[in-house]
């Protein structure tokens, strides 16, 4: 009490709290305005995308194939089937691996080596989408002799992995010892206190990690051009080329007509409510886990 | 040059190295737990130095000494935990019913010596789940018998009553001292002959400490108890015999009411009486 009164007194002789008071709220001010500008640009693109593509968001543009070029009208229904696949398959190949991996981080590596590890896949991180792509042509397209969903699948797979180890890696880790401890005390084995114990204690985290990860590859493009391809059908199977939305965008968005244009705003629209969608879904599961383990 | 009788007796000699009397007299006794000259090691720093100690069947023991001076780490070697921490070896003999208990099937130690931790650490399972743990894991699956089990353990942990109507919620939903009855529960489900307890009353109330020595008196006759403890009326309340641990050496080892009353060390006196360092 009486030393702040006192720093008060000589602030207010020497004036320093004039000045004082003038930095607080430029900060204030400052930080305040590029907040707005973040929560601003987001609204800005949703509703920029609504406004330019919200025309052609009809029940068609989920049921109908493209028209030919040239004939307004039609939909992306192929290409919104193609991108859940592609999806699907990333995750079935991404998240398994990168988990398992991650657990072997976490539970059984040393440090030494966990370092390294974990230095491998952060430039497994950092390397460019469009390279993955070019790799999973080399791998799965040429020997193939097609393009196909499943090679889209495997290279999103690829990009997944990454966050997927590292998200199960912060996740096992932030589960205290305590509860290995109590369940290797019990006769556990370590393979049954991992996953009996310590994967379920992080299951929420683990959970939104994997969903805010799919959301993250969702709007790959570049990779899908050389694996998945495109297509203005539907595809014939896992294994021949199929349309996904973000090629999709992009081939409709270079084209010369503007119905072509308003269909690619359309998908953009789509896909980014998609991504929000997994986004909130995510951190409600991470509120709602975190609620529970304080309780 | 000796003598052919001579050389005789001194081969005898090498044979039978005379015995220790400390040594002797523990060994005379039934022991559960038999530690002799253990040394124990966290890399380079010795945490425990040449403990030989009996821990007597069905009788309660406490460890008591200043922080740091090992009673957790020796307490942890009886159920080999201490072998889930890297780079750490233990030196020595350590006897379970006789049979040297590091050659044993670890998990099958661990199922026979049971332990409760400082700190209430149930499984982000249901309250019947984290009982029915230790059965499941040990291959008890059979639902009559770990429905009874679970009903047996909880009774014997005094949490029954408070808990019964309210099985499949949440063990987290419980407040501290329950929880903690609830890890002595599923730590008794697999009916253990020895419960090791690290200071299992260090964040509980007055009652719910109580609670928890009550229930070690109920559970003596079966199990045999090694409780580590600062409480110094904790140990004179519950405790057979106390171990004073000091720089991880065993000062001095006697029934409780001697340590407490009639020390024979000097360190041990000073401790007892409030008047360490
Ligand atoms: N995991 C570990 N790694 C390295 N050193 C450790 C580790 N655990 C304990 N030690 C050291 O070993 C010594 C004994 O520790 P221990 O936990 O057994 O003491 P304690 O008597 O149980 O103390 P407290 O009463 O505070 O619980 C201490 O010096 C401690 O610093
Ligand atoms: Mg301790």
């Amino acid at each position: 009490m009486a030393t702040a009164t006192y720093a008060r007194s000589i602030a207010g002789v020497t004036g320093i709290s004039a000045s004082r008071k003038i930095t607080n709220i430029s900060m204030l001010a400052f930080t305040g305005l590029a907040t707005l500008l973040c929560v601003g640009v987001l609204f800005f693109i949703l509703g920029y995308l609504l406004w330019n593509g919200g025309r052609s968001l009809s029940l068609n543009f989920f049921t109908q194939l493209p028209k030919p070029t040239g004939e307004t009208g039609g939909g992306m229904a192929n290409a919104i089937v193609g991108s859940g696949k592609i999806l699907l398959l990333a995750t079935i190949i991404g998240v398994p691996i990168g988990f398992l991996a991650g657990v072997y981080l976490s539970e059984y590596s040393n440090k030494t080596f966990a370092f390294i590890l974990k230095y491998v896949v952060d430039l497994l991180n950092g390397v460019p989408s469009i390279v993955i792509g070019i790799v999973a042509y080399a791998l799965v397209v040429q020997p193939m002799k097609h393009f196909s969903t499943l090679a889209g699948g495997i290279a999103l797979g690829i990009m997944m992995i990454p966050i997927a180890v590292r998200t199960t890696e912060e996740f096992l880790r932030s589960v205290p010892n305590n509860l290995r401890e109590g369940a290797m005390a019990l006769g556990a084995t370590k393979a049954r206190t991992i996953f009996s114990v310590v994967v379920p204690a992080a299951i929420a985290g683990l959970t939104s990690g994997m969903m805010l990860n799919l959301a993250r590859v969702a709007g790959e493009t570049a990779p899908l051009i050389f694996t998945a391809f495109g297509n203005q059908f539907w595809s014939k199977g896992w294994l021949q080329p199929t349309a996904a939305l973000p090629v999709m965008i992009y081939q409709y968005a270079i084209s010369p007509y503007d119905d072509q244009h308003q269909q690619a705003w359309a998908a953009g629209f789509v896909l980014l409510a998609l991504v929000l969608t997994i986004n909130v879904t995510a951190r409600l599961i991470i509120s709602r886990g975190a609620s529970s383990a304080r309780r | 040059m000796a003598t052919p009788q001579q050389q005789q007796l001194t081969g005898e000699a090498l044979a039978n190295p005379p015995v220790p009397m400390a040594h002797q007299t523990s060994m005379a006794v039934s022991s559960k737990l038999q530690a002799n000259h253990v040394n124990f090691y966290y890399g380079a720093f010795q945490a425990l130095k040449d403990i030989t100690m009996g821990i007597r069947t069905n009788k309660v023991t406490a460890f008591i000494g200043p922080s740091g001076c090992g009673k957790s780490t020796f307490l942890r070697t009886f159920n080999r935990m201490n072998e889930t921490i890297r780079n750490t070896h233990v030196e020595g003999e350590l006897l379970l019913d006789g049979e040297n208990l590091l050659e044993m099937d670890v998990t099958g130690v661990r199922r026979r010596v049971g332990m409760v931790f400082q700190k209430s650490n149930p499984f982000p399972k249901t309250i019947f789940d984290n009982v029915a743990y230790g059965l499941r894991v040990n291959g008890m699956t059979k639902r009559s018998y770990v429905q009874e089990m679970v009903e047996k353990s909880l009774q014997r942990a005094a949490l029954w009553t408070e808990v019964k109507d309210k099985l499949n919620k949440p063990a987290s939903a419980l407040s501290g001292g329950q929880q903690q009855r609830l890890c002595i529960a599923r730590a008794l489900a697999i009916e253990p002959e020895v419960l090791l307890l690290d200071e299992p009353c260090s964040a509980l109330d007055p009652i719910a400490t109580l609670k928890i020595e009550e229930l070690l008196f109920q559970i003596k006759d079966i199990t045999t108890i090694v409780i580590v403890t600062h409480n110094m009326q904790q140990a004179a309340r519950v405790a057979d015999q106390t171990g004073f641990f000091f720089m991880g050496s065993l000062i001095e080892f006697d029934d409780t009411k001697v340590i407490f009353q009639n020390p024979t060390k000097k360190e041990t006196e000073d401790y007892v009486t409030g008047r360490f360092g």
